[in-house]
């Protein structure tokens, strides 16, 4: 549980058109890293690219190297499918299977790996895994109900259920909180404080007071313009990031300054 | 400042304060959808008033009167017609949905775009080919060709009770009939399979996706479910059309008025749509009442199809698509 992630030298592409370049950056096992930076410049191409969901787009593709405790996910030979099994992801909007019930729901990745688990230990990960979401209690006595008959910030919560059910390395979240209200996110980002024991976190936020309340170190990344590729400017401490930032680019955008 | 004030007053009076041209474009939409709707409602009545009333001779004379004048019980003449109707169309079901099916997957999930769209043209042209020339190619080409294979299948998997009996010596069996109706409903069940595999949310499709899902598992999770109204929907719209087939079937099958399970030998059941089409030219009298009672029965059948349909897409609505 809890690996290192290390990028190296990584060029991220839809087609013809490179989205990212050239962004190396390492990301610490058992703490949340954030990244921030104006809209388009890549965060979420650069996140899809970690668990290898970049390449379920047309024509998408990703260059250079991406190490998971010194093994290369992009290496040849490795099944995405298995590299997305170890890392899971929460997205932007809500997406419970509308045709599951919340429990089927929990257990939807892990019916993929081993087909026939008894019914007991099914209870009991289906539990542990809610528990864990700190959905548990709210959705206990109705399990066997449709999961999208739940509220946003609760949809939110059973897809984070749902991804540490399969017990990954690392949990990717593409803005989990941008389409919920302010007490459900909250509760998600308490969640997020509590998961880090266990997981290596990468959240994505357009929010930079949520970055600085949930993050330990902080990656802004940057845009020239339409067209060009979005580029790791700066990373580190989350602290370092919000008060003594090395890069003026990196001042300009979180003291809310262009140009 | 003071040259924008009159431009905002006229823009709110266009807003809605003052009864404009929309409006009017309003009322003739209205007026248009709940007058196609009434005349839709109005035809339908029209047909089964007609059904009705010209089929009750046949319902209510007694059966002393019929046999006096040659004709059978109308009930024990109509049953086994109505057998090879629902017998042929589900023979053509069982063919035709796992192809169509596995093409419409294939075109919405797998195929690059460029032969995706190639196949797509294909198929719906497959739709505009006329039924008599499914019903001539049936006859010509298919039914001779099918004769070895008739052969085939009785001799070596006769076991199974469906394929037992002397094969047909002319392949102009339910067999060769179910696989015409099934390459004539293929188009129409493919295409609305397509286009509803093609709907499901990109969202539920990466979710799965990125639990580790392999793309038939991803196929499995998010995309049938998904699609499961659609693909019903589709189903009971092919077998309305197989139900309902009358040249194809005419022209192929050479049947009698019996129930038969065995669908490879001499003696078949026939359609109630070819029965109507192959005997009206000769009728007169009580018979003509007899066929349009028994196309009565065809509709009564469809609107069941309909309805069941219907029932089945209704009972899972809570887990269907949108939430
Ligand atoms: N599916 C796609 N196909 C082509 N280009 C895309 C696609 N998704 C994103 N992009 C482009 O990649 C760049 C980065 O987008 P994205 O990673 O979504 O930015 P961010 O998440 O930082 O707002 C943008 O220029 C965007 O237009
Ligand atoms: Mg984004």
């Amino acid at each position: 549980m809890s690996k290192r992630i290390e990028a190296k030298n990584l060029d991220i592409y839809y087609g013809k058109f490179k989205a990212v370049e050239d962004v190396s950056m390492v990301i610490e096992p058992r703490a949340v890293t954030a990244f921030i930076g104006p809209s388009g410049c890549g965060k979420s191409t650069f996140l899809r690219s970690l668990n290898r969901m970049h390449e379920v787009i047309n024509g998408a593709y990703v260059e250079g190297e991406l190490l998971l405790d010194g093994h290369d996910l992009y290496g040849p030979g490795v099944d995405p499918v298995n590299v997305r099994r170890q890392i899971g992801m929460v997205f932007q909007r809500p997406n419970p299977f509308p045709t599951m019930s919340i429990k089927e729901n929990v257990l939807a990745g892990l019916r993929l790996n081993n087909k026939r688990m008894p019914g007991r230990e099914q209870d009991e990960v289906c539990e542990k895994a809610l528990r864990g979401a700190n959905l548990w209690e709210e959705v206990k006595n109705r399990l066997d109900l449709p999961g999208s008959g739940l509220s946003g910030g609760q949809q939110q919560r059973l897809c984070i259920a749902r991804a540490i059910a399969m017990a990954p390395d690392v949990l990717l979240m593409d803005e989990p909180c941008s389409a919920l209200d302010p007490i459900s996110t909250l509760a998600i980002e308490d969640l997020i404080q509590e998961l880090k024991a266990n997981y290596t976190i990468v959240i994505v936020t357009h929010n930079m007071q949520q970055a600085a309340r949930v993050s330990d170190s902080t990656a802004f990344f940057n845009i020239a313009g339409t067209g060009a590729p979005g580029k790791l400017i700066e990373m580190g401490p989350t602290e370092q990031i919000f008060s003594t930032p090395e890069k003026q680019e990196t001042e300009n955008y979180i003291t809310g300054r262009f140009g | 400042m003071s040259s924008t004030a009159p431009a905002a007053e006229s823009s709110a009076a266009s807003a809605g304060l003052v009864p404009t041209k929309p409006r009017i474009g309003d009322r003739v939409f209205q007026g248009l959808s709940t007058g196609s709707g009434i005349a839709i409602l109005v035809i339908l009545a029209l047909v089964a008033a007609f059904l009705v009333l010209r089929a009750f001779p046949a319902l209510t004379t007694d059966p002393a009167t019929l046999a006096a004048q040659g004709y059978g019980e109308f009930w024990s003449w109509v049953l086994p017609l109505a057998f090879g109707t629902v017998w042929a169309a589900i023979g053509a079901l069982v063919l035709a949905v796992p192809v169509a099916i596995g093409i419409a997957l294939f075109i919405s999930h797998y195929a690059p775009r460029r032969l995706a769209q190639g196949l797509g043209y294909t198929i719906d042209l497959l739709a505009a080919v006329p039924s008599v020339v499914f019903g001539l190619w049936g006859i010509f080409v298919l039914a001779p060709a099918l004769i070895p294979l008739h052969v085939w299948l009785t001799t070596y998997v006769g076991w199974f009770p469906l394929f037992s009996g002397q094969p047909s010596g002319t392949g102009r069996t339910i067999f060769t009939t179910s696989i015409v109706l099934a390459v004539m409903i293929l188009p129409i069940i493919t295409s609305l399979c397509r286009e509803v595999f093609l709907q499901a949310p990109n969202l539920h499709e990466e979710a799965a996706l990125a639990l580790g899902a392999t793309r038939w598992e991803m196929i499995r999770m998010a995309v049938l479910p998904f699609a499961r109204a659609g693909i019903v929907s589709a189903i009971m719209l092919g077998l309305g059309r197989a139900l309902g087939e009358t040249m194809a079937v005419a022209l192929v099958l050479s049947g009698q008025n019996r129930v038969d399970f065995q669908v490879l030998t001499a003696e078949n059941p026939n359609t109630i749509a070819a029965n109507i089409a192959l005997s009206f030219p000769e009728a007169y009298g009580l018979r003509i009442n007899q066929l349009i009672a028994s196309g009565l029965v065809l509709f009564v059948i469809t609107l069941a199809v309909n309805m069941l349909a219907r029932w089945i897409v209704a009972r899972r609505a809570q887990y269907s698509g949108a939430n």
